[in-house]
């Protein structure tokens, strides 16, 4: 059984852009895949994927540590959003 | 007078500023490795630029939680003069001793070059040799200088004369194309609301000397000594 009570937890992070920020890299891979044809592909947005295991086997206080790890460190919220998944 | 300079592991400019306060201005240069905590005896401190921690994460991202930040952050919470430069500007904004942070250039280059910047208040301990609108001609060097914040901190940062440079052209206009990095309202550097913190993208050490053919960054340098030689002639505000 993965993910169930008693096991250790994985998060799942997700750091992205928020909407409205300006993403220069997001821009230029729209491009170049205009470029390769993918004109029906707008709005690109690039993100950072973050996996980590946690020695909490409560996934209740696994979130609460995951929540302040990001807020703290792994996003900068003024110009970041994330969102997560505990597995 | 003792210039603190912190060396975080990816500092590359540190050097720099040491030559420059030491061999150029005469004052004494300390280096104070990152691990440090405590600036006890220095009256002013420097963080250099470079690619601290690698720029992993985000630059400045990580460096801002090495020791010495925290007693940067007492430093500057008892007044002390702190100037970030380059990478330097950057750990200030990720430890939030300056609003706002920094995105990637819209070019998506790293720059390396030549600019303008206005001095757009002259009455800060970091430009008082400046005159009012001087256009100062300071060398950039970075990938993530794309200054950001929200409306309402810039607002109150204009009203707080906290925007110290912009972006110009070299007869000091400021439009567009006289910004190199996308930066919101042509940000080149700000300071904090009580005015003893500043950050600034463009590289004063890089050219603070005759020889270099431009000393325009020199300015800053003699601005914190005469700040620093004016604090120590006035006594401390009783109960500070």
């Amino acid at each position: 059984m993965v993910g169930g009570w008693g096991e250790k937890v994985k998060a799942k992070i997700h750091v992205t852009l928020k909407p409205g920020i300006l993403d220069p890299q997001g821009k230029a891979i729209e491009q170049a895949l205009a470029t390769l044809g993918y004109s029906s592909a707008s709005n690109v947005r690039m993100g950072k994927y973050l996996e980590l295991d946690l020695n909490e086997k409560d996934k209740v206080k696994a979130e609460v540590e995951v929540k302040a790890m990001c807020e703290k460190l792994l996003a900068n919220t003024i110009i970041e959003e994330y969102r997560y998944e505990l597995v | 007078m003792n210039i603190g300079v912190v060396v975080f592991p990816g500092s590359n400019c540190d050097h720099d500023c040491v030559h420059i306060l030491s061999d150029v201005l005469g004052q004494k240069a300390i280096e104070v490795w990152h691990k440090e905590t405590s600036l006890s005896g220095v009256d002013a401190v420097i963080l250099p630029g470079g690619f601290s921690y690698g720029d992993y994460l985000r630059t400045g991202a990580i460096a801002r939680f090495s020791p010495v930040m925290a007693a940067i952050k007492q430093f500057s919470a008892e007044g002390g003069m702190v100037l970030g430069i380059c990478n330097g500007f950057q750990i200030l904004l990720e430890a939030g001793l300056l609003p706002g942070a920094m995105l990637r250039n819209t070019s998506l280059h790293f720059i390396c070059k030549d600019v303008y910047v206005r001095v757009e208040n002259a009455a800060t301990p970091f430009t008082g040799r400046c005159e009012p609108w001087q256009v100062l001609k300071l060398p950039i060097a970075h990938a993530d200088g794309n200054y950001y914040t929200d409306e309402v901190t810039l607002s109150q940062m204009k009203a707080n004369a906290q925007v110290v440079f912009r972006y110009c052209t070299p007869e000091g206009k400021i439009m567009p194309e006289a910004n190199p990095n996308g930066s919101l309202d042509n940000i080149a550097g700000i300071r904090n609301a009580a005015g003893n913190v500043l950050g600034m993208m463009p590289h004063p050490e890089r050219c603070a000397e005759d020889v270099l053919g431009n000393d325009d960054g020199r300015l800053i340098f003699l601005s914190m000594l005469d700040a620093l030689k004016k604090a120590v002639l006035q006594p401390k505000t009783v109960g500070v």
